[in-house]
């Protein structure tokens, strides 16, 4: 509360150019964006600019880091470590980005249908959202992605059927919070059809705690994805980070390294998600903060 | 409501549920390229067509999809999960066999992340830019980034390979002769690696939140007026403000049952613990389909039966929410 002159609103602004301009303010998320964007950028242009073959075998497994020219050393398989993370960051990123898309659209889609119609349709939905809470997440997308095949997009299916119940659970309040104020009524008593109201109206206006929700859900979505191939349940011809760690578990005795650096990435690449949806998270719902 | 009525209802909820978790597995398996037959076969070095037919009958393989499902929910029912022919014994002796290294491992480990959490984040309360206060961000931050199984391989490197002050892996040392209390401790000297690991991801979690309820308690009028009379600080926070503060604490480690399994299932494979995780991850890999159905069903349970023990917990805490339902 102290801070009310500085956090008053500007009129001349949108609630997105304040959310921005609090947002900037907060050095820790913006060091999170700053590297996380490095992140990307290494993912999508990394294996062009290294140019090293991650799945070729160059030289004795176990060469340690900065020995024989290689930056982080080589694996199990004297396979260049940095080229496999590297090669990883693709993978896993573009998982952690597709399964959190997906339980946004199934979380917002039962959450909003959910508080919107209320009665019989809320009860079952919720029931739904409960029933996937009880079944234990991991053993669950282990077990579909052990028996209908261990393809990516059959691992992105398997993240974001179970990890969409947060996100229903909160568009849901969201929405029973925002169906009884007046623009809503107004809409409602002009005739606005259902969908538009729920699409158009509501929506709108349940975003912020969505968008820091689904952004903290890419950083569970990678870290998913990391546990499921370090069990090995993953495409084995495709490296990702996870994978990694999981093919070089036996020899931690001889090359604690080759676990420790992609699991570094992961950690990095986590956090920084989790420092801009904390951000986020100030930025766009700035009453919450002192709670 | 009282008492015996709630535990009643949630009794008849949670079978339901439990119902539904068979329902779904079953179809899952059913709609599953391969089947036990195909299994079977495998174990024996391959089978004619004749011969699949023939296990498929004598299986009931070939009913239709509902009356392999009521009789497997029936059998269920009877605690029968089936046969495996991987590990060729019935499941539920194989289940309850490892069952228990589970829930020591998913109960320690909740315990012990309730215990420093709330206690972390008390402490962080009253200094809410202390240096207790910037520790329990960092390792909120650090419990939620790390990916669990990573966290465990460090400490393993770290405590059991450095220092070896840790075993390496199981949960018992056979070499080990000696009286019950010599075993047991055997047993927790094997535990404290996994359970820290496993730990350390929700003690983040308890921590923070601990210490934002406990902050939107010490600015309460009851907590002032406490203050005006000259009860004394410790008094005050310990005794009056964390029990109020404590009620979203166990909603919130009540929630967390299915993940902490999740998280277990790693934990498991790291530590080589011998639970259930290791079991679902060598039966998948064999495609042992009985056996990873009913380790499944049993996890749910697990998460039910730990749903309602946070129930009760809650209550003990806050006897104004028997009265509200």
């Amino acid at each position: 509360m102290s801070d009310l002159t500085t956090d008053a609103p500007n009129i001349s602004q949108s609630p997105w150019g304040q959310a921005w301009r609090r947002f900037r303010g907060n050095y820790a998320a913006l060091l999170g964006l700053v590297i996380l964007t490095t992140i990307i950028f290494v993912a999508i242009f990394g294996p062009s600019i290294y140019g090293v073959d991650p799945y070729e075998m160059l030289w004795a497994p176990f060469s340690a880091p900065g020995l024989d020219g290689f930056i982080l050393g080589t694996d199990y398989l004297g396979r260049d470590l940095l080229a496999q993370i590297i090669a990883g960051a693709r993978v896993s990123i573009i998982i952690g980005l597709s399964a959190a898309f997906m339980s946004v659209v199934i979380g917002v889609s039962i959450g909003a249908l959910a508080g919107f119609y209320r009665g019989w349709v809320e009860e079952i939905l919720m029931r739904i959202t409960e029933f996937f809470q009880v079944l234990p997440t991991l053993l669950f997308s282990m077990v579909i992605v052990a028996l209908f095949g261990a393809s990516l997009p059959m691992i992105t299916f398997a993240i974001g059927v179970v990890s969409w119940t947060a996100v229903a659970r909160i568009t849901r309040s969201e929405f029973l919070r925002i169906r009884e104020l007046e623009f809503v009524m107004a809409s409602r008593a002009s005739g606005t059809r259902p969908v538009k109201i729920i699409f158009n109206v509501i929506l709108p206006n349940a975003l912020p705690p969505i968008i820091v929700q689904s952004a903290l859900m890419v950083g569970s979505a990678i870290l998913f994805e990391a546990g499921l191939s370090f069990l090995g349940l993953t495409d084995p011809n495709v490296v990702s980070w996870g994978q990694i760690i999981g093919s070089n578990r036996q020899y931690i005795l001889d090359a604690g390294y080759t676990v420790t650096f992609p699991g570094v990435a992961i950690f990095i690449t986590v956090l920084c998600i989790s420092l801009v949806g904390d951000g986020l998270n100030d930025a766009l719902n700035p009453k919450l903060k002192e709670r | 409501m009282n008492f015996l009525q709630t535990l009643l209802v949630r009794s008849v909820y949670a079978i339901i549920l439990l119902t539904a978790v068979l329902i779904l597995n079953f179809s899952m398996m059913h709609l599953a390229p391969g089947d036990v037959a195909d299994t079977i076969a495998q174990a024996n070095g391959g089978a004619d067509a004749e011969v699949l037919e023939a296990i498929r009958a004598e299986y009931g393989l070939d009913q239709p999809f509902l009356v392999q499902l009521g009789r497997y929910i029936g059998n269920v029912m009877q605690l029968n999960l089936g046969y495996s022919f991987y590990y060729r014994e019935p499941v539920t002796e194989l289940i309850i066999q490892r069952l228990p290294a589970t829930l020591l491992l998913v109960f320690s480990a909740q315990i012990l992340a309730l215990l420093v959490g709330v206690f972390l984040g008390v402490v962080s309360a009253q200094k809410p830019n202390g240096l207790t206060s910037h520790f329990v961000t960092f390792i909120a931050l650090f419990g939620y980034s790390a990916p669990v199984f990573w966290t465990g391989i460090l400490l393993l490197i770290g405590f059991s390979l450095q220092f070896q002050w840790f075993p390496v892996a199981g949960m018992r040392d056979v070499t080990i002769d000696g009286g019950f209390w010599i075993k047991s401790w055997d047993v927790v000297v094997h535990l404290m690696l996994p359970m820290i690991t496993l730990a350390s991801v929700f003690l983040a979690l308890y921590s923070r939140l601990t210490r934002a309820t406990m902050l939107e308690q010490l600015r309460t009028d009851y907590v002032r007026t406490a203050y005006a009379k000259g009860m004394p600080h410790l008094k005050i926070v310990y005794q009056h403000a964390l029990k109020n503060a404590l009620s979203p604490v166990i909603t919130l480690a009540g929630l967390q049952f299915s993940a902490v399994i999740s998280g277990a299932v790693l934990v498991e494979a790291v530590f080589s613990w011998p639970g259930l995780g290791t079991l679902a991850f060598t039966s998948i890999l064999a495609r042992d389909t009985p056996t990873i159905l009913g380790i499944l069903f049993f996890s749910a349970l697990v998460v039910i039966i730990g749903n309602l023990l946070t129930d009760l917990a809650q209550r003990l805490v806050d006897p104004r929410i028997g009265g509200k339902e």
